[in-house]
């Protein structure tokens, strides 16, 4: 039988406010455990919460940038159950109403045609802290660094069909949320983080599978492969005449493998209700508008202008808009510069992300300067340089040579254009190849390469190339 | 000295007459004289309210002369305040000291009153006789065989004893009123939103506010200055100015319409009590006021409303006390479940958990439509009856409590009729509205109270109704001769 995968995502998006979402304490990344925990993190008595409007902004440009509906009032919900690291007892969150209302994410999974993937809800929270097992003898710590951490909980419909849609959304989203400036997306540190619900059904049946929730997947690799071992896993089971029970799974990396957590009957009954220490979330259309007039070009109209604009192909296009900093840079060396914006488009996909990945450093960090590679690429326009040439400036501009013209003056790298020069090498090199020069006067008209290496090797590869064709195709006549 | 009001006492300390440190010294003398007889403290801290009693000398002596300055008081043991314990009046924070100062306590503070202790009171605040607390129940001043009321019952012992001229208290349900009913004070729980609720330690959120308790309307009115107002830190916290209540005491209750809901005196409301209220409603009649019947249909749906919304909310306050990070935790864990369990188990008494299982239950899958959201619906029809009343009245007048203070023990295995209590308070609450109880009366030498219910905001006309009362009769004035 042919089965069809059905996945729906979660994901947890740590916004990059300065303070908590409920309290002033700082969210920095990386402290010693328990010093960024006040006392409202920390849940003691009498202790009240109040929201910090930088996450609200945050959600609602969110909401804009995927075109979802962003109720006018929305309300905070405690969500509880017992455990150590949630110091109040239950998790603020929002249940029946949410921030963000449907909206949706277009994504290109390669080779595919655009699908649009529904998203549910998006709806703010807080974070619980983080329960330390190692070094306690037998006991547990407990750090409440994380504690009231704001999160934006991104639910999509369940419209992707297969573990590749699913890492091709998640990517389009992680983009997203950094092109909006709402989040770092620093999968390491947890900032992005996703939960899978995963069914399969067979192929042209309308009703949905079970469903199984794998849980805490932080990376894009095992996103995929959590979701490819749980649709084999799955398939394994109905056609192995079982059924895929409701639970939750949780995806071991090192084994490559998930395994359950709990299941259904063990689920908690959260007894949810609307929380009485804060008032409902009221957004007035003046803050919308302001919002909305704040947000940056997205990521699909980048790509739409950039090829129209500058006549690149989609491929190059998405691929430099698949970041905000990447498509400033490259519209900087456009604007700085009198090259092809296809050729700039080149070196900023080509030679750039080269050295960048090599390094092993982001684009934040480059070694060259938007300014410095148009400089480069303006050297090349004029024909002061070839390419060639070129890929060296680049080298040593990376090394901090200076700018190309700094770089071309002192090593003397200025492209000979002068004919009278050009054609005394090209008579120095004939004179001193009679052999060769005789063959291809006999039809070897391969050696017609020879000849151009020759010269090119005597300029230390300066001479211009085209003139150096030109004259040599007169001189052999 | 004792029997002076606070405003009696604020102008003694101004004219000299005494000092900060006397005033601190006498009612400390009387703490420690009566206070084990009538276990209304929890906490007493005398060598702190000395020290702050000289700082109030000494800034008097530097030209403060706010009304407030150098004032002794109490406050109720769920104010958390800073290197003084806050039990809340449970074995649960029994060894709970905050790190933090309450809006409440710290506004006084600033004010210059000078702390004695912290009132007893029942645990986390649930209850209406103060029976239900770790250390006991409060003793009432008027019949030492009879509780005080509760949930503010030491508050209101201590006040009716003048072991402190004032102390401050808080109304989830009738908490402060009824107290101050049955032990003869003047309490008022003021308008949801008035006073901020943080560092005050929640039992339910949307029904908690904290309110002043004194001899006198006058008194509330000098204190609430001081409490009311604005708190960042406190989301449902209304951003209104604070009037100013002292101005309007004087004014003239001519013309005063005063709404008489027909359940209120319907029956079921002991018939003695009823004449008592009959009687102070027809000393505002002769001073100008106008009697007017009004109807608040849905006032009997209160009770049952409350105790859905109530444990509801307070199941979910008190899961932070787990044994996790502070309060009672219990020996030797086996697991993280029996150390939830047990910690919970051994710091709770009987009527938490008996409201903390209502509201679990209130709240699970499959009954929230049927009671939570309900009891919500409903909760809206009866502030909707009061806004339609207020339409026609200036304020709303009844009884406080449906009895005058009863023996201890008497209703502690009949919770639903310890319930009952309250059943002139409670839609006070629901609505959010402000309400006063003030002396009003004595049947068989017990207080009887009468309860003013005002409009959103409108603690002025309040405190200016029960003041124009408190200069016509002298129900306020009376002390307990024990205590005398």
């Amino acid at each position: 039988m042919n089965w069809e995968t059905v996945i729906g995502l979660e994901v947890h998006v740590q916004l990059a406010t300065c303070s908590k979402i409920f309290s002033g304490a700082s969210i920095a990344y990386g402290a010693e455990p328990n010093t960024q925990a006040c006392a409202v993190d920390l849940g003691l008595p009498g202790v009240l919460p109040v929201l910090n409007k930088e996450a609200v902004r945050m959600a609602v440009k969110f909401g804009l940038a995927v075109n979802a509906q962003i109720a006018s009032r929305s309300v905070f919900a405690r969500k509880n159950y017992f455990y150590p690291d949630l110091p109040k007892g239950y998790q603020i969150s929002q249940y029946e109403l949410p921030v963000v209302g449907p909206g949706s994410l277009d994504i290109e999974p390669e080779g595919t045609d655009v699908r649009r993937i529904g998203i549910t809800r998006a709806h703010l929270e807080e974070d619980a802290g983080k329960s330390l097992h190692e070094d306690f003898h037998g006991m547990s710590g407990i750090d409440l660094n994380r504690a009231g951490t704001p999160l934006l909980e991104i639910v999509s419909e369940p419209d992707l069909r297969s573990a590749k849609e699913a890492v091709a959304y998640l990517k389009k989203l992680h983009t997203l949320v950094r092109y909006i400036e709402i989040s770092d997306g620093n999968m390491q540190e947890g900032s992005f983080r996703c939960d899978a619900n995963v069914s399969i059904r067979p192929e042209g049946q309308a009703e949905f599978g079970t469903r199984a929730e794998i849980k805490n997947l932080n990376s894009f690799r095992f996103v995929e492969k959590a979701i490819n071992f749980e649709i084999e896993r799955q398939i394994d089971v109905l056609e192995g005449g079982g059924t895929v029970v409701q639970e939750t799974r949780l995806y071991d990396s090192d084994k490559d493998e998930t395994r359950s957590m709990r299941g259904k009957e063990e689920a908690n009954d959260y007894r949810y209700f609307p929380d009485p220490d804060l008032l409902p979330l009221d957004i007035a259309p003046e803050l919308l508008d302001e919002i909305r007039a704040s947000l940056p070009e997205l990521p699909d109209a980048k790509k739409e202008r950039f090829v129209e604009t500058y006549g690149l192909s989609a491929y190059d296009a998405g691929v430099l808009t698949a970041s905000r900093e990447m498509a400033d840079y490259f519209e900087t060396v456009v604007e700085r510069s009198s090259a092809d914006p296809k050729i700039a488009a080149n070196w900023v996909i080509g030679e750039l992300t080269g050295a960048l990945n090599k390094a092993g450093i982001e684009l934040g960090q480059s070694q060259v300067s938007a300014e410095q590679l148009a400089g480069l690429l303006d050297r090349i326009a004029d024909n002061t340089i070839s390419g060639k040439i070129a890929k060296e400036v680049f080298d040593a501009i990376w090394n901090g040579e200076g700018s190309a013209d700094e770089v071309i003056d002192r090593r003397g790298l200025k492209q000979i254009t002068d004919t009278g020069a050009i054609e005394a090498v090209i008579d120095e090199v004939l004179a001193a190849n009679p052999g060769q020069l005789e063959q291809y006067r006999a039809g070897k008209d391969k050696l017609f390469g020879f000849f151009v290496g020759q010269v090119m090797k005597k300029t230390q590869g300066k001479a211009n190339p085209s003139q150096v064709n030109q004259i040599l195709k007169e001189k052999l006549k | 000295m004792y029997d002076k009001t606070l405003a009696e006492l604020s102008s003694g300390l101004r004219s000299g007459a005494f000092s900060a440190v006397e005033l601190a010294e006498h009612f400390l003398a009387r703490t420690e004289r009566f206070h084990t007889q009538l276990n209304c403290l929890i906490s007493v801290s005398p060598e702190l309210a000395m020290a702050r009693a000289a700082d109030a000398d000494r800034q008097r002596a530097e030209g403060d002369s706010r009304p407030l300055l150098g004032i002794p008081l109490m406050h109720k043991d769920i104010f958390c305040t800073e290197g003084v314990k806050t039990s809340c009046g449970s074995k649960m924070l029994d060894n709970f000291v905050a790190p933090y100062e309450s809006t409440v306590s710290r506004k006084l503070k600033e004010a210059g009153t000078v702390m004695l202790g912290k009132t007893n009171m029942d645990e986390f605040a649930m209850g209406s006789s103060n029976e239900t607390s770790y250390y006991g129940p409060v003793r009432n001043p008027w019949d030492t065989d009879c509780v005080p009321g509760g949930s503010s019952g030491g508050s209101a012992a201590a006040v009716a004893a003048r072991l402190a001229p004032a102390a401050t208290g808080t109304d989830t349900g009738g908490s402060i009123r009824q107290p101050a009913s049955l032990c003869n004070v003047t309490g008022l729980k003021p308008t949801y939103g008035r006073v901020s609720r943080y560092g005050m330690i929640a039992f339910a959120s949307s029904l908690d506010q904290a309110g002043p308790m004194a001899a006198t309307a006058e008194d509330c009115a000098l204190l609430l200055a001081a409490m009311a107002g604005f708190d960042p830190a406190d989301s449902t916290s209304l951003d209104r100015p604070v009037p100013d209540y002292q101005s309007t005491l004087t004014n003239s209750i001519k013309g005063l319409k005063i709404g008489l809901p027909k359940s209120f005196f319907s029956t079921g409301l002991n018939s003695a009590i009823a004449q008592v209220i009959e009687t102070a409603l027809s000393e505002y009649r002769q001073a100008g006021a106008e009697l007017v019947e009004v109807d608040l249909p849905h006032m009997h749906l209160s009770v049952p409303v409350y105790y859905v919304v109530a444990p509801a909310e307070c199941s979910s306050n008190l899961s932070r006390y787990d044994g996790v990070r502070y309060g009672h935790r219990a020996d030797s864990p086996k697991d993280l479940e029996d150390l939830f369990k047990r910690s919970r188990d051994e710091g709770f008494g009987a009527e938490v958990k008996r409201r903390v299982m209502i509201g679990t239950y209130a709240l699970s899958a499959g009954y929230y439509d049927a009671y939570y959201r309900k009891a919500q619906q409903i909760r809206r029809l009866i502030s909707e009856d009061f806004r339609q009343a207020f339409e026609k009245v200036d304020v709303i007048m009844g009884p406080t409590s449906p009895t005058t203070a009863f023996k201890i023990g008497e209703k502690t295995d009949d919770p639903v009729s310890m319930y009952l209590s309250d059943i002139y308070t409670i839609a006070v609450n629901l609505a959010g509205l402000p309400g006063i109880s003030i002396p009003a009366g004595m049947l068989n030498g017990l207080p009887v109270g009468l309860q003013i219910i005002g409009n959103y905001f409108d603690e002025g006309r309040l405190l200016n109704a029960a003041h124009q009362y408190q200069l016509l009769t002298d129900w306020h004035k009376k002390i307990p001769e024990a205590f005398c």
